[in-house]
């Protein structure tokens, strides 16, 4: 990239160290690792199957992996679980849209605010000054994402109305709401046509460039990965085949091989 | 629209004036029959308020659970053993510590739901409803060792002055179950609520934001049953004037899942429009049966009938409107205010449950 970023690419933030992942005798992830560093965009990319969508799901606590540990900021995090990950700073989307459906857009962002809420219920329930204080900060807060997403003229509506690519925006809403230093995106430009993926890309890079977010995204569509990243791991059959930015796994011919599909 | 106080927007304070004028000044001037106070009135808001506790934790958080009931019961016991044994703490602390021994109990049957969930959890909670009344009924200190097996409940004193006429004891369920009412209706519109209905609609991403599914289910357990508690206190004391646990079988419970339902799932309005439905149904029923028939139809066939009702109510409802009469209710005004606007454009407003 040629011009200067704000935010330099630095240290590792997040490291995966021999990940095995296996569901009964079905091996999802054999032995994998690798490194995300700060401030970057790093994209995972592989064909279908090939464990990319359980690599972020050891990552964030949801499956624990037979062996191998994930170290966050240098340190290795026992006992991952989502939680403890979103307290660590790091926050994700969904495949399949993990969106709370009954909810309005605005509750769903709201909900992002959790961690920086830290008013108990009886706090809420009598509504202390406190409380008023907190809450007018998170709505500030979620507005201005918003804003920042362009879906203002929805935010009173029930998620679960709205159509596949605004739900989308919605869970990566979500996740900036958490004012993470780190956002796991699983798949997030799937199912959209062309002009929502460049919205959606313009939004990551725009999130990644001004407040230093660091992205890890899974997605299909080769040009936007080659476009938006600066690094991308490719999996196949849960192994590691290539590891690089963008010109290196071009010219990678195993990366090559698994896509056009040679015989092993 | 803009909250002007606490959680409330003009509209909500405006609606909360009618129903405070209704109920304080309208109610008590023109309803002079004793019978509505006691039969109708006071049930009305102790059942009320047992199905505010059944919607935090069904409507809100999505715990199914079946056992408000026995919540009820510990409370209703709790309030007499603590007006007989700590006289000290007076009607309103009694009633208080009682709300807070059912939230004890309320913690504990909601352990389960961490490993359980839907139809296993409502089996599982079911345990409290029992485990309650056979506790009660086990140990003789909970009735003061009474061999009749019903005891009258105490007369209920508040700073010195006795409020033993129905009027009386209508005023102190009005009180206590507006000012819980508005507590719950803070907390369903707060962060609290928020985290409840995230962990409703989907718990794994509620989780990767940082809501506990541990603590979120567990307070929602306890502070349901602080509810019904309180409820259970009530209804023993101010309905009943007597306490026995044959009043809190696995029946009641079931009538205020009914009216949890009914109402409308996750909606606060809609546990009052829920329990008057239930109770006003059954009056209804026999009003016709007298009236229009003359007493032709057996009293037991119209129950019979009441209670077919109620099943192909409940199944219209699930099917049709799970969201139950308060969202009818919305409707209904909804389209009210477009005929009245006559702009043709529908204004799309979010449901009732999030207001």
């Amino acid at each position: 990239m040629a011009y200067e970023r704000k935010f330099k690419i630095g240290k590792p933030i997040l490291e995966v160290n021999n990940i095995s992942l296996a569901f009964g005798g079905v091996k999802a992830i054999t032995d994998t690792s690798f490194n995300v560093l700060e401030h970057e965009v790093r994209a995972i990319i592989g064909p279908n199957g090939a464990g990319k969508s359980s690599m972020l799901n050891c990552i964030n606590g949801i499956y624990k992996p037979q062996q191998g540990t994930v170290s966050f900021r240098g340190q290795v995090v026992p006992n991952i679980t989502p939680n403890i990950m979103a307290q660590m700073g790091l926050s994700r989307t969904f495949q399949n849209l993990a969106l709370f459906k009954r909810m309005s857009v605005l509750d769903n962002i709201l909900v992002g605010r959790k961690l920086h809420t830290k008013t108990n219920f009886l706090e809420v329930a009598l509504q202390l000054p406190k409380v008023k204080k907190e809450e007018k900060l998170n709505r500030e807060r979620s507005e201005e994402i918003i804003s920042f997403l362009e879906i203002e003229d929805i935010k009173d509506t029930p998620v679960g109305k709205l159509p596949y690519g605004l739900q989308k925006k919605v869970e990566l809403g979500r996740a900036l709401a958490t004012d993470s230093s780190i956002i796991l995106l699983d798949e997030p430009m799937a199912g959209m046509n062309v002009e929502e993926k460049r919205d959606m890309c313009r939004f990551i890079l725009k999130v990644n460039d001004e407040l230093g977010t660091t992205m890890v995204l899974i997605e299909h569509d080769m040009g936007v990965v080659m476009d938006i990243s600066d690094r991308v791991v490719v999996l196949d059959y849960g192994k590691v085949i290539g590891d690089g930015t963008p010109d290196e796994i071009m010219a990678n011919q195993k990366v090559i091989d698994a896509y056009l599909g040679v015989e092993h | 629209m803009k909250p002007i106080f606490m959680t409330y927007t003009k509209k909500d304070l405006i609606n909360l004036a009618v129903c405070m004028i209704l109920s304080v000044l309208i109610i008590p001037t023109f309803i002079k029959t004793e019978y509505w106070y006691t039969s109708i009135l006071i049930p009305w808001l102790c059942l009320a308020l047992a199905t505010i506790g059944q919607q935090i934790v069904m409507g809100y958080t999505g715990q199914l659970a079946l056992g408000a009931a026995g919540f009820m019961a510990a409370g209703a016991f709790a309030m007499f053993n603590l007006i007989l044994r700590v006289p000290d703490l007076g009607f309103v602390g009694s009633l208080i510590v009682s709300g807070l021994i059912a939230a004890a109990f309320g913690i504990l049957f909601g352990l389960p739901s961490l490993k359980v969930r839907g139809i296993y959890l409502m089996v599982a909670t079911l345990a409290s409803q029992f485990f309650i009344i056979w506790m009660i009924d086990k140990f003789g200190w909970f009735k003061n060792y009474d061999s009749s097996g019903i005891i009258t409940a105490q007369d209920i004193v508040i700073l010195g002055k006795p409020f033993t006429t129905p009027l009386a004891m209508y005023f102190v369920c009005l009180a206590v179950t507006t000012i819980l009412t508005l507590l719950a209706m803070n907390m369903a519109r707060g962060s609290t609520g928020r985290n409840w209905m995230a962990v409703r609609d989907m718990d794994i991403a509620a989780e990767s934001m940082g809501v506990s599914l541990l603590r979120t289910k567990v307070q929602a357990f306890a502070i349901s049953a602080f509810y019904c508690g309180v409820a259970g206190a009530l209804f023993a004391f101010c309905y009943l004037k007597s306490l026995e646990p044959v009043a809190f079988d696995i029946k009641l419970s079931f009538k205020i899942l009914f009216m949890c339902i009914l109402g409308g799932l996750g909606t606060i309005n809609g546990a009052f429009i829920g329990a008057a439905f239930i109770l006003l149904f059954p009056v209804l029923l026999n009003a016709i049966g007298n009236n229009v028939f003359h007493g032709a139809i057996d009293a037991t066939i119209i129950s019979s009938i009441e209670q077919v009702i109620f099943g192909l109510l409940m199944i219209i409802f699930m099917i049709y409107e799970p969201l139950g009469m308060a969202k009818l209710w919305e409707n209904l005004k909804q389209s009210m205010k477009s005929k009245l606007s006559s702009s043709g454009i529908k204004s799309v407003k979010s449901p009732v449950f999030k207001k």
